[in-house]
């Protein structure tokens, strides 16, 4: 700075002074704090902070200052609309916060109100009961093989060493189709689905066989003339009744958890020899008849639940749907699918199957 | 099979302490699945005493009865050694006879107690019974009057009575019809303990010689054996041993005579069915033959029967009148035992197991004798059974044993069975060893010819079901124990996975599901009222079906031709049950005659030619899988979003859409008119070229019918078509990221014109740029005319590789407008 301030008007100017300065300063921090909100806010920094603040127009004004005095004020002036900005800028983005939590509280809505404008569907257990099955086992590198429910008798019988005069014939009540000497059966069993897989196929053969199946039988809570079965084929070299033990196990397991296996006890099928029955470790008690004190009532004390037939495939079925019976041996099962969904979900009565009441399909989803 | 478990100790001492539960137990193990344990009485709790019967004073009451006051000795068992007075109802005793009487504090079957209870003017401290109220059988005529050698008064009652006594209900498999007897059980249960047998059936038996009653046998395949012994001089009133009638009614047989209850009783202790003629009545030799063309028989049911003739035909047993019974399955009218016969002539005949079932089976009998003849017993014994029969029946009715001895015949020769010794290894996977397999084998009565590495096996007579090395298997493994069979996992092939077709039919139902429809499956039967309630014409396809020959129900004796019946019926079940809406689908085969004549019955000693399995599979019927929905009722609730909808025609043709979409295959559709469809609410549905099905409202009428609220909608398809027009591989999208260029566009055409008509000229006269077209709003009204109506499309445009200029869309929006009024009349709304 060389020479004196010429145009230094004494009367004009006066510089404020310090105390004016913080005055103003803390005025506008009152007025800021006190902004109850943005729009206050916006007020109080019009009035403070704006070009015609008392702190904007003292900052005009340094320039008009005696070199000397400039700077201090300069430093003064700035220090405090830097305060004031400062708590401006915070007392804004606290506004703000208290703004939008108060809209959001505003826009709450009750949020138990009910959804279901368009109603819930499912598929029926039998279906996916059936996949159920099916996915064990083509998990096992088994396959799932159908076939026609309208069936050539020779398939469903002969096939099957069933011939026209055994008395076994008479255990399975059949629907015959119109004229009942044309050769056509409702099938009554899944088992001409493997004969068809053996004359269409050569070993090794897994395969399972899920589908529907008809029988003359009285319709009641544990009869239908319509139900549904899934029988099993395994083929190749070296099959033995154990590999049928262990697949059954396995498949117990994988229906109705770790640990339940299941038994054989002998009894007779033409299609099979040596033919077994196949018991079930009842899931419920596991195997001890009793629940809480009581006599188990899925398995009625008994512990074991009745689930099915097996049996190494009788080698006159090998020989009569080709194959060759010196080179390979096979294992069949089966068992009904309505019956494993009865006492795998405690359904009391066949007929809630049959009925489609959406009560009792919806209880059960899209997967079992 | 019910057998009582004292007869089966008859003939085989069970160790020391062998329950009845153990029992069953190893018989079950062995193939003999047990049914059911009985016991007489166990539902009765003592004091149940003998007592005899002092005095009876008749006493006439005012309502017309008449009761006896009795004083009963019933020795200490009161407590008091003093008579005990009874009041009894029944009159068919006289003082001195033995009783049986419940004291009070007995309970009797049905939760009865007894008391001493003032009744008819006398404290009546106990109960004089009879064989019902005891749970004996159903006679009510009157009280038990005991033996006069029963016991003593005041003895237990329960022995005298057969009561506590366990009798062991078997399942019977068909191959084991030898365990149809006493002796075939006992057998089983000696075998179970290795411990020691007596066979009822071995028992020196008279020679044969000339002196019996003739028989002549012309078919010795139908009949190899026949003997013949004949009782004389037999006393018809005397009545069958109790011991003997009460195992009868323990097997489940009712005692009838004792000439019928011996025959009875002997076909259960040795399995082999006896027939009894009445001596005098028959006339000249017996002879065995088949039936011929035209004759008949009245069987001793009192049916008149007509007879299959020829080689497969009936067995008849005849004399000189004609044919006296069907061979091994019923006896006639004209020789059968009555209350007056004193001569017997005794058959005990092994007959053909085939010929004996297709006899049963013709003429619908199902009888004891039958079930065993059918199954196969055992044709060595015939001479032993009918000596059986005959020591019973002189030694109960006083008869005499004629000399003569009639056999004819001999018993067919058994098959030989040659296995290796480790067959039964190699089959079951268990440890079995050649020792054990000889063991078993011999076990259960097997001869066998032992060579180095297999054995030759001759099956005993009673087996007629060993003929198969296998069979040999099962034996020696069951006799092993079939809980001794590992578990061991097999080695699978590589399994390719679900197929093509089962993966498609599950996302078929998870769509549906999802778009919340509900699966039923119903029966696929079906008749005349549905169809008719259905509205098809007469002669529609659909009524075109496949009958059954023997329906469960003749209103619906066929196999369907359409889902919709069951499904309709099952919506308006849900309805009725308070649903206020509901959305039902069913995917499920149905069937179509086809005339291409009967399915070939083959041999099966070998494999049916290819050709020999096309003709069986060409026999079957067409059997599509069709896929229908209902949709009924309420399809959105309302609820505080606003109104709820109901179900429409619009609902089903979108589910085919939504399909078609999960599927990759477009959905092509068409206005239609198909029963039982709303003539002018219904869709044709087709993929590729090929009709997939209808879709639409249901007619009124067919609303009304099933009980559905009117504007129910339905579709039903053959799914089979669907899936074979689905997309096999999905090829990656390719579109552009250049921006989007909008366009909508108002066309008026005439109200006949369609939307998929307008739409489709639209989409071919925009050309390549136009991404998508969508129908977003239909007028009608006063501004676009009477007869007309107005049809808003939103035109979205976008090229590969640039920005469109907006002249660029300009001219394939008017282009697009252009080919729509050439093509349908359609003009700009402005
Ligand atoms: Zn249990």
């Amino acid at each position: 700075m060389s020479g004196p301030n010429t145009d230094y008007d004494p009367v004009e100017v006066t510089p404020l002074q310090p105390e004016e300065v913080e005055a103003a300063r803390d005025a506008a921090l009152a007025a800021i704090a006190a902004a109850g909100d943005l729009a206050e806010l916006k007020q109080a920094r019009l009035e403070h902070a704006g070009d015609r603040s008392p702190l904007a127009l003292a900052n005009r004004e340094i320039g008009a200052l005696p070199p000397q005095a400039r700077k201090e004020a300069g430093q003064r002036i700035g220090q405090a609309r830097g305060a004031v900005s400062q708590a401006l800028a915070a007392r804004q983005a606290e506004l703000e916060a208290e703004h939008e939590e108060r809209m959001l509280v505003d826009e709450t809505v009750d949020v138990t109100l009910p959804t279901d404008r368009v109603p819930t569907g499912a598929r029926h257990p039998l279906t996916t009961g059936a996949e159920l099955i099916a996915d064990i086992f083509v998990a096992m590198g088994w396959e799932v093989a159908e076939g026609p429910v309208i069936e050539a008798e020779w398939l469903n019988f002969d096939a099957l060493n069933l011939g026209p005069d055994h008395p076994a014939r008479t255990m399975q009540d059949t629907f015959w189709t119109d004229p009942a000497d044309h050769g056509v059966v409702l099938r009554t069993h899944t088992s001409p689905v493997q004969a068809r897989t053996m004359l269409s196929r050569t070993p090794p053969i897994y395969v399972v066989c899920p589908g529907r199946v008809f029988r003359t039988d009285e319709y009641d809570a544990t009869h239908s003339p319509v139900f549904h079965q899934v029988e099993g084929l395994a083929i190749d070299e070296g099959i033995t009744m154990a590999h049928l033990k262990g697949t059954l196990d396995h498949f117990a397991a994988a229906m109705f958890g770790e640990g339940i296996s299941t038994r054989f006890r002998p009894s007779y099928f033409p299609f099979t020899e040596p033919s077994a029955e196949v018991d079930l470790v009842c899931f419920v008690c596991r195997g001890t008849g009793e629940l809480d004190g009581a006599s188990c009532r899925t398995c009625r004390g008994e512990g074991w639940i009745e689930w099915g037939g097996c049996g190494v495939v009788n080698p006159r079925v090998l020989t009569a749907c080709g194959v060759d019976a010196q080179r390979y041996t096979g294992f069949a099962f089966g068992m009904g699918i309505d019956r494993t969904l009865m006492f795998r979900h405690g359904i009391e009565d066949l007929r809630e199957l049959f009925e489609g009441d959406v009560r009792f399909t919806t209880a059960f989803g899209t997967e079992l | 099979m019910k057998t009582p478990v004292s007869w089966i100790r008859e003939y085989v001492d069970l160790p020391d302490g062998v329950t009845t539960e153990d029992l069953t137990r190893r018989l079950t193990a062995l193939g003999l699945k047990l049914e059911a344990i009985e016991s007489t009485g166990a539902d009765i709790t003592g004091p149940l005493v003998i007592g005899r019967v002092l005095t009876m004073q008749p006493e006439p009451q005012k309502n017309g009865k008449t009761i006896n006051w009795c004083t009963v000795d019933v020795g200490a068992a009161n407590g008091t050694g003093e008579p005990q007075g009874i009041v009894c109802g029944a009159h068919n005793f006289a003082p001195g006879d033995l009783v049986v009487v419940v004291l009070p504090g007995g309970v009797l079957p049905g939760g009865f107690e007894i008391s001493a209870r003032k009744t008819y003017g006398h404290v009546s401290a106990g109960m004089i019974c009879s064989a019902r109220e005891l749970g004996l059988g159903e006679d009510h005529d009157g009280i038990i009057v005991l033996p006069a050698d029963a016991g003593e008064p005041g003895a237990d009652a329960f022995d005298v009575l057969g009561l506590g006594e366990e009798v062991i209900e078997f399942e019977i498999n068909p191959d084991r019809a030898y365990a149809l007897s006493v002796r075939g059980v006992a057998r089983e249960a000696a075998l179970a303990y290795g411990a020691p047998y007596r066979d009822p059936a071995a028992r020196s038996v008279p020679a044969p010689n000339g002196e019996g009653y003739p028989v002549v046998i012309d078919d010795p395949a139908g009949c190899p054996v026949f003997v013949a012994r004949t009782v004389s001089g037999f006393d018809p009133a005397a009545p069958t041993p109790d011991w003997m009638a009460r195992r009868l009614q323990q097997a489940g047989m009712r005692p009838i005579s004792l000439a019928v209850d011996v025959t009875n009783y002997v076909m259960l202790e040795t399995g082999r069915p006896i027939h009894g003629y009445d001596g005098d009545k028959l006339q000249g030799p017996i002879r065995v033959r088949r039936a011929r063309a035209g004759e008949r028989l009245t069987t001793l049911d009192g049916v008149d029967r007509s007879l299959s003739a020829g080689p497969a035909g009936d067995l008849v047993v005849t004399d000189d009148s004609g044919i006296i019974g069907l061979g091994g399955v019923m006896g006639g009218e004209t020789t059968e035992l009555s209350e007056s016969t004193t001569t017997i002539v005794v058959e005990a005949a092994h007959w053909d197991a085939v010929a004996m079932f297709r006899t049963g089976k013709r003429h619908k009998i199902s009888s004891e004798a039958g079930k065993r003849n059918e199954r196969g017993a055992d044709p060595a014994i015939t001479p032993a059974a009918a000596d059986r029969v005959v020591e019973l029946l002189t030694t109960h009715g006083g008869g005499t044993a004629e000399p003569g001895v009639t056999v004819v015949g001999t018993a067919p020769a058994r098959p030989t069975i040659t296995i290796g010794y480790d067959l039964p290894a190699l089959i079951t996977g268990m440890a079995i060893d050649a020792a054990t397999t000889v063991a078993n084998l011999e076990a259960v009565g097997c001869v066998l010819v032992k060579a180095d590495t297999t054995l030759t096996a001759t099956p005993p007579p009673w087996r007629p079901d060993l003929n198969d090395p296998f069979d040999l298997v099962e034996e020696v493994a069951r006799i092993v124990g079939y809980d001794q069979v590992p578990s061991v996992l097999p080695r699978e092939a590589a399994g390719r996975g679900l197929t093509r077709e089962q993966r498609l039919r599950r996302r078929v139902g998870r769509t549906l599901a999802g778009a919340g429809c509900v699966e039923v499956i119903s029966f696929p039967f079906v008749g005349d009222a549905a169809f008719e309630a259905l509205g098809l014409a007469a002669d529609d396809p659909r009524r075109r079906t496949v009958r059954l020959a023997n329906p469960l129900s003749s209103e619906e004796p066929s196999y369907t031709t359409t889902l919709l019946p069951g499904l309709l019926r099952a919506a308006a079940r849900n309805l009725g049950r308070g649903a206020s809406g509901v959305s039902l689908f069913e995917t499920g085969t149905v069937a179509f005659p086809v005339d291409r004549g009967p399915a070939p019955i083959y041999g099966v000693d070998w494999r049916p030619t290819a050709d020999e399995v096309a003709k069986l599979f060409e026999a079957l019927p067409d059997q599509p899988l069709h896929l229908a929905v209902v949709l009924a009722g309420e399809r959105e609730r309302a609820g505080w979003w606003g109104p709820g909808r109901e179900s429409g025609w619009s609902d089903a043709i979108a589910l085919v859409r939504r399909l078609g979409a999960e599927l990759g295959v477009g959905v092509d559709v068409a206005a239609a008119t198909r029963t039982p469809w709303h003539p002018g609410r219904c869709a044709q549905l087709g993929v590729g070229g090929e009709v997939l099905g209808h879709a639409g409202e249901l007619h009124p009428k067919v609303c009304q019918a099933f009980g559905l609220p009117q504007r129910s909608a339905a579709l039903e398809i053959d799914l089979d078509t669907l899936m074979r027009q689905a997309r096999e591989v999905t090829p990656g999208p390719d579109f552009s990221t250049y921006p989007l260029a909008k366009e909508d566009v108002a066309l008026v055409v005439d109200r006949s014109v369609t939307a998929a008509e307008v739409g489709a000229a639209l989409r071919e006269g925009a050309g390549d740029l136009l991404e998508s077209i969508r129908l977003f709003d239909v007028y009608t009204g006063e501004q676009v005319g009477t007869g007309r109506k107005s049809l808003a499309f939103a035109l979205r445009f976008r090229a590969p590789d640039r920005t469109l200029t907006e002249e660029e869309t300009a001219a394939a929006r008017d282009a697009a407008v252009a080919l729509a009024a050439e093509r349908t009349g359609a003009v700009q709304r402005s």
